[in-house]
């Protein structure tokens, strides 16, 4: 097995096009039939809020090790019409190529790129050709990208296989379509430098991080999935609507987010695992029925995909900008958990965690993640299911027929739950303060005694959080340089890590997965000079460990244009702060 | 007189308050249809009526200002084995809930929808309401209310409704008859409540009222005439119609999922078969 890229051990393919081309789905095909060949894949996709014209493109890179973002320029192109090659052009690594349609008849002056080889492939004759429709050129395209970077293209008709079975028409000719496309490419024989040469068939998945939320939530048996669409985060939607059959599930797409949080509630109260998930500006009409359910302790799950703000912001992009949202969002004073997956991996077994942590401390639980990792695909390691455990905390079945105190006063604050509908048990939630048995009050001692009931529940659940690497620490044991960031910084981090290490730069990279409550002991990890990397502004996370540890940053790299930050960037920033 | 779906909680409603009648019709009623207390959910809004769910034995969940519907409509979807009633008010369901009226009746979820409508806000101190009729004079409408009023039956009717009543709470027989009709309905079932604020509407009173309603049985009403109920839902003034204005059948909403054909949600296994899951993304 091997992997040669032209500037390091990865080979980067971009496919460039107008939305309606089917740019993702080719990206996404691509990165499979690279996963399958068995190499490591990311791939991430670059779309305008639009759902015709405009330009989109997705990047996949590849490599026989874990390859955790993207980094530098592509090495070829795939170029579906001219805009995207007048575009990529420029980034293109030296001696890379671009396959564009030759029907496009592009001119000599705009090939401007003398280290670069031109492919120009008849995709749209071999259509015509075929009798296939317009967008199928993608698959003519994706033949001859896999010819040039040495994949094999029976993994690439398998899949296509697989992606449109019981079609068998549409399949026999993307399957002739992929074959021409690699054999015009192959005719041009110009000793393309990248070469995958396949190995065996892994036991890995290619998903993105909404596929892998909406499957942690299956696997802690979440059945109850309410929400309402909101890039980025709608896949979980579609994953569950989807699936619904085979899942058991209940699925309902709702009038509004104010909607989808209070439906979450509703069937949590009723004793079913509940789930939602929306954007900033989704989880902002939600504030107002999370802390009702923090008041009610009915336990939920949120998965909050942030996107830059404020408002509308730029709606597919990425950001980290809603970390303190997230923590201090709704009236009020009461205990959450914010978990933050810094991938695809982090986000199945974070998510299916969730459901544990809220019902064992019948709190919300927000699951908060972004763009770039939730729309982003990866190749992982298969899930380990038997990994999750289903343990549901104080929710009872039976009852004595005693008066049943839904809010009783227990030693570490956490009340027995009974699912509403066991005979002699009443069940009563209130977003009212109340008493034992759920009945308003707004008395001083029961208020008081109410209050102190649930935050006592912190430090069992600063205990318990422990328990799931609330921090993580990469890289060398005695470093020059750490650097600290959370969510989506950790794949760029990562990749930064491997290229300083080549330039025996001893670094680290500390990684904060439970944002709330903070965990103890980060201080023990910030060795040597220390550089805090987000996506924000403001440094949310650098406030944040200021609030709860006194520790200021004073080396501090943001980047808020709704792209995530590269490796290129953090190692260079590492090296200013040597200097 | 005593009954078990009585609750301990202090009531705290003022003396006359239409909201008694309304809680003895409710108990009345389940004890009749020989409910269990554990078998029914009552999910209540903010406002003077928030507070049935103190007093009313049964499961309850409290929630805030405007949200009964979507909480209701999860708590059935949950567990379809429960009876769910629906509490809200006429400021609470048709100002800051009313986004959630038309959706609950488009799914014709399987509960029943009481609205506490006495033409007023009552726990704020008297403003108008969105029923409030139009001329109103209050705190917030000094110079009389310039806005016309929603009605709740007709909304619901354009909404696709399959159960729309209109009950008075000075009525209790004709109230349990009519409530009766609205839990035993497979679908969403609208009892709008005409109900007296002592404190603070001087004019729809209980006598007002009195004077006005008109049992549509009474005058041959066919509710499945959808034309005619919408006259007579429209129809306020020297004769206020109460009664059945129309009624369909057509299936519940949790007859669509296919999770919930044989058992409630919640007792469904949470355990999947993940590696079938997983085979799609390998």
């Amino acid at each position: 097995m091997r992997c040669s890229g032209l500037v390091d051990d990865t080979v980067t393919v971009r496919i460039g096009g107008e939305a309606g081309q089917g740019i993702s789905r080719s990206g996404m095909l691509l990165g499979k039939s690279m996963m399958r060949g068995g190499f490591y894949a990311y791939g991430a996709i670059d779309y305008p809020s639009l759902i015709r014209g405009g330009h989109n493109f997705y990047t996949v890179r590849a490599s026989t090790r874990k390859v955790h973002s993207l980094s530098g320029g592509p090495d070829l192109v795939i170029a579906l019409n001219k805009a995207s090659l007048l575009k990529h052009q420029e980034s293109v690594n030296p001696r890379g190529g671009i396959i564009y349609d030759e029907k496009d008849e592009i001119s000599e002056e705009n090939l401007n790129r003398d280290d670069l080889t031109y492919y120009p492939v008849p995709m749209s004759e071999i259509v015509e050709e075929l009798g296939g429709p317009k967008i199928m050129r993608n698959t003519v395209a994706l033949g001859a990208a896999a010819a040039l970077v040495g994949l094999n293209a029976d993994i690439l008709k398998e899949i296509l296989a697989e992606t449109f079975v019981g079609k068998d028409k549409i399949i026999s000719m993307n399957i002739e379509a992929v074959q021409k496309g690699w054999e015009t490419v192959i005719e041009f024989d110009y000793g393309f430098q990248c070469r995958l040469e396949d190995g065996a068939r892994p036991e890995r998945m290619w998903l993105t991080g909404n596929e892998a939320v909406a499957l942690g939530a299956h696997a802690a048996g979440c059945n109850f999935y309410a929400a309402y669409p909101m890039t980025p985060a709608s896949a979980v939607l579609h994953y569950y609507a989807g699936h619904d059959e085979e899942t058991d599930s209940v699925v309902v797409q709702t009038e509004s987010e104010i909607s989808a949080m209070c439906m979450t509630v509703g069937a949590s109260y009723a004793g079913v695992r509940a789930m939602t998930s929306t954007s900033g500006g989704g989880f902002c009409l939600m504030t107002e029925a999370l802390s009702m359910t923090a008041i009610q302790e009915n336990p939920v799950v949120i998965m909050l995909g942030q996107r830059p703000g404020p408002s509308t912001g730029l709606a597919t992009y990425s950001a980290q900008s809603d970390l303190l949202f997230a923590i201090y969002g709704a009236h009020g004073e009461f205990q959450r958990i914010v978990l933050a997956p810094g991938d695809v991996d982090e986000c199945f077994y974070l998510t299916a965690e969730a459901f544990n942590l809220a019902e064992r401390f019948q709190i919300p639980v927000i699951v908060l993640t972004d763009k770039e990792i939730i729309e982003s695909h990866e190749t992982v390691k298969k899930f380990d299911a038997s990994k999750v455990d289903i343990v549901r905390g104080y929710l009872l079945r039976e009852w004595n027929g005693e008066e049943y105190l839904r809010y009783k006063d227990t030693e570490d604050g956490t009340s027995p739950r009974i699912v509403p509908g066991t005979p002699n048990a009443l069940v009563l939630s209130n977003s009212n303060e109340h008493t034992e048995r759920g009945f308003s009050t707004s008395k001083a001692g029961p208020t008081v005694k109410m209050i102190d009931k649930r935050f006592r529940k912190e430090e069992h659940i600063k205990k318990l959080i422990e328990k799931y690497s609330p921090i993580k620490v990469y890289g060398s044991d005695n470093p020059q340089v750490t650097m600290v960031g959370w969510g989506s910084t950790k794949g760029p981090a990562l990749e930064a890590i491997k290229q300083m290490v080549e330039e025996d730069i001893p670094v680290q990279y500390v990684q904060i997965r439970v944002m709330e409550p903070f965990p103890e002991g980060l201080e023990s990890h910030l060795k040597g000079k220390t550089v805090l990397f987000e996506n924000n502004r403001t440094g949310e996370l650098g406030k944040l460990i200021k609030l709860n540890t006194g520790y200021s940053f004073e080396n501090i790299r943001l980047r808020y244009d709704g792209r995530p930050l590269t490796p290129f960037e953090m190692v260079e920033k590492v090296k200013e702060v040597i200097q | 007189m005593s009954n078990k779906f009585d609750t301990v909680a202090a009531n705290t409603w003022c003396p006359g308050c239409g909201n008694f009648a309304i809680l003895n019709a409710v108990k009345q009623t389940l004890a009749e249809m020989n409910k269990e207390p554990w078998e029914v959910v009552a999910v209540t809004g903010i406002g003077c009526h928030g507070k049935f769910t103190d007093y009313i034995g049964v499961n309850g969940i409290h929630t805030i200002h405007g949200r009964v519907l979507p909480v209701a409509t999860a708590v059935k979807l949950a567990n379809h084995e429960l009876t769910v009633l629906g509490f809200a008010g006429d400021g609470d369901g048709m100002n800051i809930g009313i986004g959630h009226f038309p959706h609950a009746i488009r799914r014709n979820v399987n509960m029943t929808y009481i609205l506490h409508d006495n033409l007023i806000y009552g726990l704020t101190t008297g403003q108008t309401s969105p029923t409030t009729k139009k001329g109103y004079v209050s705190k917030t409408s000094p110079r009389g209310s310039w806005e016309k009023a929603i009605n709740p039956l007709t909304q619901a009717l354009t909404s696709g409704a399959t159960f729309v009543s209109r009950v008075f709470a000075g009525e209790l027989d004709h109230f349990k008859d009519v409530l009766k009709q609205a839990i035993n309905h497979k679908g969403f079932a609208l009892v709008d409540v005409l109900q007296p604020c002592v404190s603070w509407n001087k004019v729809n009173t209980y006598q007002y009222y009195r004077d006005r309603v008109v049992k549509l049985e009474e005058i041959g009403h066919n509710t499945g005439d959808w034309d005619m109920g919408y006259l007579r839902a429209e129809q306020w003034g020297d004769k206020i119609p109460i009664g059945v204005f129309y009624k369909s059948d057509e299936p519940p909403y949790e007859n669509n999922f296919p999770a919930l054909k044989n058992a409630p949600l919640v007792n469904h296994s949470l355990q999947r078969d993940m590696e079938k899951l997983f085979r799609e993304f390998m």
